[in-house]
């Protein structure tokens, strides 16, 4: 005698330990097996790309800040540069370089608040979590020299950054530089072997090739399932032509291979940050740029490799104080409707993970 | 003679003999209570304290010398809640499934013993008695799944069934060498027939228990009943105030009640020199709660078909083949050589832990729906 079920609608979220912030997913459940997802949005939706529309281009910055709250310097440098290029503005070479830094250390903040979340979504109790902010705990005080903020920095400007970094700052960014290494290896002795972190990631809820780029992914998600396609190198802005880095890919799409991009895009940061340290020239940090900026009629995309993907801003111009239109490209909305793909017919577990392993950040989500 | 026994018939001597008969019980029942629950918060901040240093964190720290008291507090403020039951909850199930959970553990302690003669009941079937007692707090757990009325909770509470069911078995063949060893059913048997610790005649034996004994109390990483990440808080999800603690203590009085069982089957009990018994049993059990702790702070959680396959396919065969090579060396050749045993036993475990490794993959996987 068969006996007779049905699904049932288990509603997750908005508040819910694991969906980092105020996400809300409609989950149709067979027993544990996840039958259909639908993803519902907007909890913390605050009109940026309105506000931004009656702010000048400069009071524009600290609103980029609360995009995507764990990097939120390279929203700052995102939103910058697309600024730079609509108005035509030369950046001095020392800016130049302190962005750089900046969007690499802040790189390694959000993949260890991201790997570490990763793992705490799989039951890892808070300890993988507990070691990585043992390092970020070390970004953000070097954050804190340099703009005497944590968590919303508002130090990139138009034409470079908002002053130049204390003494102190170098010799400490030196020796996080040096240590880091030694970190990033002990989590791979930790994590990357452990027999229950593999049997729960590798080949769980695939992302293929072909799916990835239809659905416009990108960041670590689009590179773990095998395509090589990384903004630093392939749409070289600022100046990323100068630093020899290499562009880690994952071979399959699962979740082990989003995490082990993670972990290699680390160890890449750190390169970076080395030959940047060690080409650091002396000058300005901010070219001279009108209070009020005006840029001249037209449109520009300005767009960067963003911790979680290409993060975008597309700016419309009239000439005037404000621009015309405002609007932002997050790269983990766009990552997220690739969580169906994944989660159909894996266990309810699976979609906790697979959802963390997008590495999702509602700030940006919602806007 | 237990020392109630002895106490019972002293008694006896003096007073009436239904207060000879009741007296003693209620004695011995307080004793035993009132150190249970010293234990059990005692147990509360010890793994506070393990976990914040496992994790490159303190702890608490401020209440008392090295924040002693702080469980002190937390039971404090729990009690302090409001009591809430969800409106269309099963009200009678819903205020029930809190005892059903907590009295068996407590009941488990009426046989483990304490010193040579200080037990409760010295049960000629004790080890059948803690399996059978310890099973019930899954129906329990059922209970407060589902009158609770929450998606969660429901999830968790067949969860519970599934888990309980199947990490009992291995559990049971495991204490079945155990019981073959000694020869006998009752704890103090097994305690005094333990010359040398059973842990290190019956390696395998003790792995097999001890994983089953991790899944029984639902500790990371079988946590699957409670994971927090996934189905937030699993059973207790809709429980507050008073029945919550009720839980709270459960969970931890499980842990406790089952250290004192392994540190009572494999770890020789009281047993130990110079200090006395009830010194040593508590440094065993704080061992054994230690690595308890160790594995919870470290290793993330098993998908549930993984943990299903975990014991049927994992933990079932090489109990059962366990089983077997304990009858062959308890036929041929206990009591001559128990060192020799020690070392065949070790080399079996070793051979049986690999060979499963690398035959045997947590599989599962997608669905079609």
């Amino acid at each position: 005698m068969a006996i007779k079920t049905e699904s049932f609608i288990l509603n997750m979220g908005p508040q819910h330990p694991s969906t980092h912030g105020v996400f809300r997913m409609r989950v149709t459940l067979d027993g544990e097996v996840v039958v259909d997802v639908e993803p519902v949005i907007g909890y913390l939706h605050r009109g940026i790309e309105k506000l931004g529309e009656t702010r000048t281009y400069t009071q524009i910055i600290p609103l980029t800040d609360r995009l995507d709250y764990v990097a939120s310097m390279t929203n700052n440098f995102a939103y910058v540069l697309a600024v730079e290029k609509l108005a035509g503005i030369e950046v001095p070479e020392r800016a130049e370089y302190l962005r750089i830094i900046m969007a690499e250390t802040m790189r390694i903040a959000s993949h260890l608040m991201a790997v570490g979340f990763f793992l705490n979504d799989l039951g890892a109790l808070m300890t993988p979590v507990l070691y990585m902010w043992r390092e970020r705990e070390k970004l953000l005080d070097l954050y804190e020299m340099v703009c005497g903020q944590r968590l919303t920095y508002n130090y990139m400007r138009i034409g470079g950054v908002s002053q130049d970094v204390p003494e102190e700052f170098l010799p400490a960014l030196k020796k996080f530089v040096a240590e880091m290494p030694g970190f990033i290896d002990e989590y791979d002795q930790l994590l990357s072997q452990n027999e229950v972190l593999l049997a729960r990631t590798k080949g769980v809820c695939i992302l293929p090739r072909d799916t990835a780029i239809n659905t416009a992914a990108s960041g670590p998600v689009l590179r773990a399932s095998g395509v090589k396609w990384d903004l630093r190198k392939a749409d070289p802005y600022s100046i990323y032509d100068r630093f020899d880095f290499d562009v880690p890919v994952g071979s399959v799409g699962d979740n082990y291979d989003r995490y082990w991009v993670r972990m290699q895009e680390m160890r890449q940061s750190v390169r970076i940050l080395e030959q940047a340290i060690a080409q650091l020239p002396e000058g300005e940090v901010c070219a001279k740029v009108p209070q009020l900026l005006r840029p001249p009629v037209g449109e520009v995309y300005g767009h960067i490799e963003a911790p979680k993907g290409e993060l975008g801003f597309y700016l419309v111009s009239d000439n005037s104080i404000a621009p015309y239109r405002f609007h932002i490209r997050p790269p983990t909305l766009i990552n997220l409707t690739a969580l169906k793909d994944m989660v159909i017919g894996w266990k309810v577990a699976d979609l906790i993970i697979t959802f963390g392993s997008i590495d999702v950040c509602l700030g940006e989500i919602d806007r | 003679m237990t020392l109630l026994e002895q106490f019972r018939l002293w008694l006896g001597g003096i007073w009436p003999e239904w207060a000879a008969y009741i007296v003693p019980a209620i004695v011995g029942i307080v004793v035993v209570l009132g150190f249970v629950l010293t234990l059990v918060i005692v147990f509360i901040w010890y793994e506070r304290r393990l976990m914040g240093r496992f994790q490159i964190r303190l702890g608490p720290n401020r209440l008392g010398p090295e924040g002693i008291f702080q469980p002190i507090a937390t039971a404090v403020k729990i009690l302090l809640k409001e009591d809430i039951v969800p409106a269309k909850s099963d009200k009678v199930i819903h205020w029930l499934a809190p005892v059903i959970v907590f009295v068996p553990v407590l009941m488990i302690f009426a046989v483990v013993p304490f010193g040579e003669r200080a037990i409760l009941t010295d049960l000629n079937v004790g080890v059948v008695y803690v399996v059978a007692i310890s099973s019930i707090s899954a129906v329990g757990i059922y209970m407060a799944g589902w009158a609770s009325n929450n998606k969660y909770a429901l999830i968790s509470a067949l969860r519970a069934v599934a888990q309980m069911v199947s990490y009992e078995l291995p559990m049971v063949l495991a204490i079945l060498g155990v019981v073959l060893m000694s020869g006998s059913l009752s704890m103090t048997q097994i305690v005094a027939s333990q010359k040398i610790p059973f842990l290190l005649l019956q390696p395998l034996g003790f792995v097999i228990f001890f994983l089953g004994t991790v899944a029984e109390i639902n500790r990371s990483p079988f946590d699957l009943l409670e994971a927090d990440s996934e189905i937030v808080a699993g059973y207790h999800i809709e429980y507050s105030g008073m029945k919550f603690a009720m839980f709270y203590l459960g969970e931890y009085g499980h842990a406790l009640a089952y250290s004192c069982i392994i540190a009572t089957l494999f770890l020789s009990g009281w047993q130990g020199p110079l200090s006395p018994p009830i010194i040593w049993l508590v440094i065993k059990v704080m061992a054994v709660f230690f690595v308890i702790v160790w594995m919870r702070s470290t290793l993330p959680r098993l998908r549930v078909d993984q943990l299903m396959a975990f014991a049927w396919k994992g933990l079932l065969p090489m109990a059962i083949i366990n089983l077997f090579i304990v009858a062959a060396e308890v036929l041929w050749l206990s009591e001559i050589m128990p060192w020799l045993m020690v070392a065949v036993n070790f080399v079996f475990a070793g051979v049986l832990v690999l060979l499963w490794s690398k035959l045997f993959t947590l599989g599962g996987g997608r669905v079609e729906v």
